[in-house]
């Protein structure tokens, strides 16, 4: 099994018109995403990739089926009424790709996800990737890529930087470890799934065994799985790699959300706390496939 | 994050119908002294700069009379306070204070929701008081769809103990800055102290407001410069930097100068990264051979080639580095070709001559290290080009080994085209302002037409004459239809008879140049 994505799933892209949307519908078809529709206000009826394009989401709905996930490649500032379109017409999943988006869009699309029980990853996510099954957003960039780099194994990725999220996978997948699902969890401050809420997916899902997670300096995300292994709702290991170790405090590395605020999320904070709950934590990036394999060795994997 | 001064914080309050001590701005001791003066009767002297503590810094002074005001402008502007240099007082009417309390709007990662503090202890070290009196401490998450409703408010200054007017009051103030927190897009909005006057009313004596980077294109009234935190005002190459990524909506592109006035030998890389976390284990494996960094660059997000070429020509400009170091995730999704061409263009046009080392791994990163190389011979540094099985840490290594054994080539000359003038010069303009050039008398002779087939968006075509020219409209070319993928440059210097030309403003730069390399 994987989580978030495979082939039962039907998807829509918004967006799938610009310039994003054509190159990423293009790569989740050819990867055996289901893309059932897309939407562009004002250009229904035209086709990309063979893709029906709808003006509205409840149209698409009406005419191509239900909907199980929409993908976003939509601009920042029109982000917000895109989602709530979206959350509206009975999507329960939606992969926000974009960065940039202001911080109280991002709670106002949150709060009206909450009240429909649907869930979004990212904003500012690469995506999300089940090997062989189906990808969602832009991981692999192109689906040739995305199939001689990952393939499916017992271990759930869950990453917060982009690139990182493909590294992490590929450097295991070299190693001879496959992967159940990756998931960009998006490289902002308030994001829809983050570490947490996916590894308590993972901890669900039964072929995954073992969560490898790339965490950063900043926010509480590590320190809240900490506490989740601590409670015993994860039971599953997790092996941990924390970048950022050299950034000076009060500043900022790029779009990774990577702040330093006053004691909270900082690099020693998230590796002794992730530690002392019996997690896992390389000191070295490259030293997390072999880890993984002592791991997953000793569960006789 | 774009953090206001504390006077704009207290435009933002008093529009807010928060009342604010009477005062205003001065950039100027004389404007103190005049701002005084019409104020009348004792001012405070406050220096506007991005740091906590300015009372033990000197940065807060009592003034009885407008010509005390006046010095303390004098001594306050252009002190250095921390890592910023004071441009800006505050000279506002002094206030009696009888009692002060904290109030804050922050937003809560982990709940997705904005929360409100209201203390009714404040002033300085509000985080130890919060610690030592949790009773005296109330927040509450609010929802944005009703915002802060009054009754949650005032409950919430119930809840430290506080009823009646006072209760009445400061829970008007609470509504009111919460409103202006979620009008503005603020990270962060704190009222400290909110103070009770002898009089009994209400003033908001200081204030901190942060707004979010990613809101800031709503609110072009703040006139903030830059929406990225620093440290520190941001330098001259920074801000020509912001405007590269202003102007440029595809990928991002990130900059921070981490040194200035170093000289070459002093062992200060310039570094180029590809992404929030593999620009951070890249800068870590740089780190660990030894070197500093004049820059931390990120350009990622499927960048076009015109911005890659524009961050490269700024990191070059920050410095005489003694390397040049481009890596990130090493896993890209996005075509790394585009970057390769970026680099190329850059240092053909600058002659690099410190070693270059970039780690292109990812998407076509084969074709991507091909086109960096054929930089070798054609600049007097080495350059080499990385993939995804090549380590950061062995990549620091090879730039470590090339700067220590550092050879440079006597470079091949450029190949003088032959231009004949006829026919002429076929031009047209891209995106971000740049100009496309092909001289037709060189493509005349030109047999490989490089230039057709490595177009990203297929928009060239032969004419009968096997000259190329657009086969869509200037206009089309111009609002983007043209990716700025600089094949027909640097494919066509390469691989073809060198007659195409792309010109890609950097404003700024130029001037910055001249000035710090005479």
């Amino acid at each position: 099994m994987s989580i978030l994505i495979d082939q039962t799933k039907r998807v829509l892209v918004q967006g799938i018109t610009g310039r994003e949307g054509m190159a990423r519908t293009k790569l989740m078809r050819e990867y055996g995403t289901n893309v059932v529709a897309g939407v562009t206000p004002g250009k229904g009826g035209q086709e990309v990739e063979g893709v029906p394009v709808f003006d509205t989401i409840q149209e698409a709905w009406e005419n191509a089926g239900p909907i199980d996930v929409s993908v976003l490649f939509i601009p920042a500032p029109i982000v917000k009424p895109a989602a709530l379109e979206a959350i509206a017409a009975g999507v329960r999943l939606l992969v926000i790709v974009p960065d940039r988006v202001p911080i109280w869009d991002v709670l106002a699309i949150s709060k009206a996800a909450k009240e429909a029980d649907a869930r979004f990853v990212g904003p500012n996510t690469l995506g999300v990737l089940s090997p062989d099954k189906g990808v969602l957003g832009m991981i692999g960039g192109r689906a040739a890529s995305a199939r001689s780099w990952f393939f499916p194994g017992p271990v759930g990725v869950t990453s917060r930087s982009g690139g990182m999220t493909s590294s992490t996978a590929y450097y295991l997948a070299q190693a001879g470890i496959g992967a159940t699902t990756l998931v960009h969890v998006g490289g902002d401050a308030v994001v829809g799934l983050p570490h947490p809420e996916v590894i308590k997916l993972f901890q669900q899902d039964p072929d995954t065994k073992a969560i490898v997670m790339f965490g950063e300096i900043g926010g509480s995300q590590e320190e809240r799985v900490a506490d989740l292994i601590e409670s015993g709702e994860v039971t599953k290991p997790v092996i941990a790699y924390i970048g950022g170790k050299a950034a000076k405090s009060g500043t900022r590395f790029s779009h990774a959300g990577a702040i330093i605020e006053g004691g909270r999320g900082t690099y020693e904070g998230k590796v002794d706390r992730l530690r002392s709950v019996g997690a896992t934590v390389v000191d070295a990036f490259g030293d997390l496939p072999a880890a993984t394999k002592a791991i997953l060795a000793g569960l006789g994997l | 994050m774009a953090r206001l001064h504390e006077y704009q914080g207290k435009q933002l309050l008093k529009q807010a119908k928060i009342p604010v001590p009477k005062g205003r701005a001065a950039r100027t001791p004389q404007e103190a002294r005049q701002i005084a003066e019409e104020l009348g009767g004792e001012v405070m002297v406050k220096a506007q700069a991005w740091v906590t503590g300015r009372a033990g810094l000197g940065g807060i002074k009592k003034a009885s009379n407008p010509a005390q005001a006046e010095e303390a402008a004098q001594h306050m502007l252009g002190l250095k306070v921390k890592n910023f240099v004071v441009e800006e007082v505050l000279v506002e009417q002094r206030i009696e204070i009888a009692r002060e309390f904290y109030a804050g709007v922050i937003i809560d990662d982990a709940a997705q929701q904005p929360l409100i503090m209201f203390s009714s202890i404040g002033g300085t070290g509000i985080e130890e008081i919060a610690l030592a009196h949790p009773d005296r401490v109330a927040r509450m998450h609010v929802d944005v769809g009703t915002g802060l409703l009054d009754f949650q408010a005032r409950d919430l200054v119930r809840r430290t103990g506080i009823g009646g007017s006072l209760q009445l009051a400061l829970g008007n103030v609470l509504v009111g800055l919460f409103n202006l927190a979620q009008q503005y897009d603020a990270r962060a909005a704190e009222i400290n102290p909110l103070v009770q006057l002898t009089d009994g009313s209400l003033m908001a004596a200081d204030c901190r407001i942060t707004v979010d980077d990613y809101g800031v294109f709503r609110h072009k009234d703040l006139g903030i410069e830059i929406a990225r935190e620093y440290d520190r005002p941001p330098t001259r190459l920074e801000k020509i930097a912001y405007d590269v990524e202003a102007g440029d909506y595809r990928g991002t592109f990130y900059f921070i100068q981490m040194a200035e006035d170093f000289a070459r030998g002093d062992g200060y890389v310039g570094f180029h990264g590809a992404g929030g976390g593999g620009s951070m284990m890249s800068m870590d494996a740089v780190l660990r051979q030894g070197y500093k960094l004049a820059t931390f660059v990120d350009t990622s997000g499927n960048p076009a080639a015109s911005k890659v070429y524009r961050a490269a020509r700024i990191v070059m400009a920050s410095g005489p580095v003694d390397g040049y170091f481009g890596s990130g995730s090493g896993v890209a999704s996005q075509e790394q070709f585009h970057s390769a061409r970026g680099f190329v263009k850059a240092f053909l046009e600058e002659q690099i001559d410190v070693p270059v080392v970039i780690r292109l791994g990812g998407n076509s990163e084969d074709r991507a290290v091909e086109i960096l190389e054929w930089l070798n011979g054609w600049v007097p540094a080495p350059v080499e080009g990385y993939r995804k099985d090549d380590s950061p840490d062995y990549c620091a290594e090879r730039l470590h080994t090339l700067i220590r054994d550092r050879t440079l080539i006597e470079p091949r000359p450029r190949p003088e085209p032959l231009h004949t003038g006829e026919p002429g010069l076929y031009q047209f303009e891209t995106v971000t302002g740049g100009t496309i050039t092909y001289d037709h008398s060189i493509c005349l002779n030109c047999s490989t037409k490089v230039c057709v087939k490595e177009c990203a968006r297929q928009i060239l075509s032969l004419t009968d004459e096997g000259l190329p020219e657009l086969n869509i409209s200037r206009e089309e070319a111009q609002k983007g239809r043209c990716v700025e993928c600089l094949a027909c440059e640097v494919d066509c210097f390469f691989k073809g008879a060198g007659g195409g030309r792309i010109v890609l403003p950097i404003p700024g730069l130029p001037e910055y140049l001249q000035e710090t390399r005479s």
